[in-house]
């Protein structure tokens, strides 16, 4: 889908206004002053995908996060009904390379998959009506981080300060299509100290080279 | 008239919620961000054309009851499309009211009222010059969602200053000789999909055997309806995929929700069917209370529409021309403010700020 995405935008057919990339589908809008449905879809149908082997991440980003606690309000519950000790669930979180598949629902929200099947819980079956930005979440084989204030259904392991959305930036989302994601459990204290200097502007989220990586 | 740079309208009273519109933040919807702008793009058109401005302009969006804001540095030249109202100018100790779908001027200084809308829940305010907030992700659209865009990405409050733009146009203000009718037919046209497998039979028939009511849960990211309750083949949970502006998801409880200008830009539950972009401006008129049906029609047909309405737009435009009707003095205020002398002749255009 995102390769599909990607040709598009390089070359847009008369009329497409953008594409919005998902799981397994690819919405096009379209201008119906300029073009009709029939003529995009056309065009698009010759689309040439190329290669479409899974490519290896060209960057991971490592996202500091402090797991439990008022951090994480859901880990004690969440490991109590998949009867393994918090630890190990922290464990097999932060274990896992995630890819970017989709960004939508907010500005700056990742749905990062796939996560370790034995953490494969339903969403909440009463959503919170705030979530706090930073929240590190899980729903069924996706993880991913609420980037502001939102309601939400995600099971929420922890917090990470890091920034995922400026509208100032161009692009505004730190995430690309397809980038890697891993977690970094941090002590309260860590937490804190990044969680100032992303306040004050002066922190970088670490990002290693994908291919090095492997 | 010309705008000066440094032109601006302080907000005395903002109204229910003001926001600065234009025709939405595209390009981003990929990232997460959603596209917003004017709910009723065509009064927005319209504002902008009777005051000069290009379509896409920034507007001031009102809904239920428009704002009273001071002019500031410069005169301006202002119009309201998109609802009827009394638009009252207040101007050293003299007070003009003005109907919406004209242009008119206001000089420095003057106190301007929009009073309730009639008509619609929403309308489009166009300066001369349009409202000059910086652009953000190449929009100046408020995300109330998002806080950023618009002015500091909220509604408008008492004591903000707008920025206005320098105006291109000048000569006599224009008006509208006939505003687009604003009653509600009571139908939006929708093409069934991208979800219309999801339902029952008996659930398609239901939806397009209506009617329903727009209930209290209505803003500009959607509005929830209450009518026949749906069924699901299965159930409302889909592998989340994109949304259109009027798409028609349904969630569990079966009771459908139009998705508006805010809506998110994916979404999870199943949607029945998309409202046509021809009557997106009807549906982002209506107001909690109001009846509606749904009509099926193919992807050719909405086109076609799309078509008719931006020829109506055309030809709206091409029939702006000078004001002709006169002004017609605010008489409450003169009494209140014991200015009637018997000089004043509403039968001739009136230019008291001169």
């Amino acid at each position: 889908m995102h390769r599909a995405a990607a040709r598009i935008a390089a070359d847009p057919p008369p009329g497409v206004i953008e594409t919005v990339p998902t799981f397994r589908s690819l919405l096009v809008h379209y201008d119906p002053r300029i073009a009709g449905a029939e003529s995009i879809q056309a065009a698009l149908g010759s689309c040439d995908l190329g290669d479409t082997a899974t490519a290896a991440p060209a960057r991971i980003w490592v996202l500091p996060v402090l797991y439990g606690g008022e951090a994480g309000p859901d880990l004690a519950d969440t490991a109590t009904t998949l009867g393994l000790p918090p630890e190990e669930v922290v464990a097999l979180h932060s274990g896992g390379l995630y890819r970017v598949y989709v960004q939508g629902f907010l500005p700056g929200f990742a749905y990062l998959g796939d996560l370790d099947p034995r953490l494969d819980l339903p969403r909440l079956s009463t959503p919170r009506v705030r979530v706090p930005p930073g929240s590190v979440a899980i729903a069924q084989r996706m993880t991913g981080v609420y980037p502001i204030e939102s309601p939400g259904g995600w099971r929420l392991l922890g917090n990470t300060p890091v920034r995922f959305f400026d509208a100032a930036r161009e692009p505004p989302t730190l995430f690309a299509p397809g980038d890697g994601v891993q977690f970094r459990p941090v002590m309260a204290d860590e937490h804190a100290a990044i969680r100032a200097a992303v306040a004050r502007g002066a922190y970088e989220p670490e990002c290693r080279d994908g291919e090095a990586a492997r | 008239m010309n705008t000066a740079p440094g032109a601006g309208l302080r907000i005395l009273q903002p109204g229910p919620q003001t926001t600065v519109q234009d025709l939405g933040r595209k390009g981003h919807q990929a990232l997460g961000v959603p596209v917003c702008g004017a709910l009723d793009p065509v009064a927005m058109r319209l504002a902008n054309a009777l005051v000069g401005n290009a379509e896409d302009a920034a507007i001031i969006e009102c809904r239920l009851a428009g704002p009273a804001f001071e002019v500031t540095g410069a005169p301006l030249r202002l119009a309201l499309a998109g609802a009827e109202a009394t638009i009252t100018v207040e101007a050293g100790g003299t007070s003009l009211a003005f109907p919406a779908w004209r242009g008119f001027d206001a000089p420095t200084g003057a106190t301007v009222r929009i009073g309730p809308l009639r008509g619609s829940g929403c309308a489009s305010l166009a300066v001369a010059g349009g409202i000059a907030v910086a652009p953000v992700l190449g929009s100046r659209a408020t995300d109330l969602k998002g806080r950023f865009g618009g002015h500091e990405g909220r509604p408008l409050a008492a004591g903000d200053l707008l920025p206005v733009g320098t105006a291109a146009a000048d000569g006599p203000c224009l008006e509208l000789p006939a505003a687009p009718p604003l009653a509600f037919s009571g139908t939006l046209r929708v093409v069934l999909g991208p979800q219309a497998d999801a339902f029952t039979d008996e659930g398609i028939a239901a939806f397009l055997g209506g009617p329903f009511e727009v209930t209290r849960e209505a803003d500009r990211m959607g509005m929830r309806l209450s009518g026949p309750a749906f069924s699901f083949v299965r159930g409302a949970d889909i592998v989340s995929d994109g949304i259109a502006t009027g798409s028609i998801q349904v969630p569990g409880s079966g009771q459908p929700i139009v998705l508006l200008v805010d809506h998110q830009t994916i979404g999870g539950y199943a949607k029945v069917a998309t409202v046509i972009s021809a009557d997106l401006p009807a549906a982002g008129r209506l107001l909690p209370g109001a009846s509606l049906r749904f009509v099926a029609v193919s992807v050719a047909e909405a086109e076609e529409a799309r078509r008719q309405l931006e020829a109506e737009i055309a030809r709206s435009i091409g029939t702006l021309a000078p004001v002709r009707s006169p002004v017609s003095l605010d008489e409450a205020a003169l009494y209140a403010s014991n200015l009637i002398s018997g000089a004043v002749s509403a039968l001739e255009e009136v230019h008291p700020f001169d």
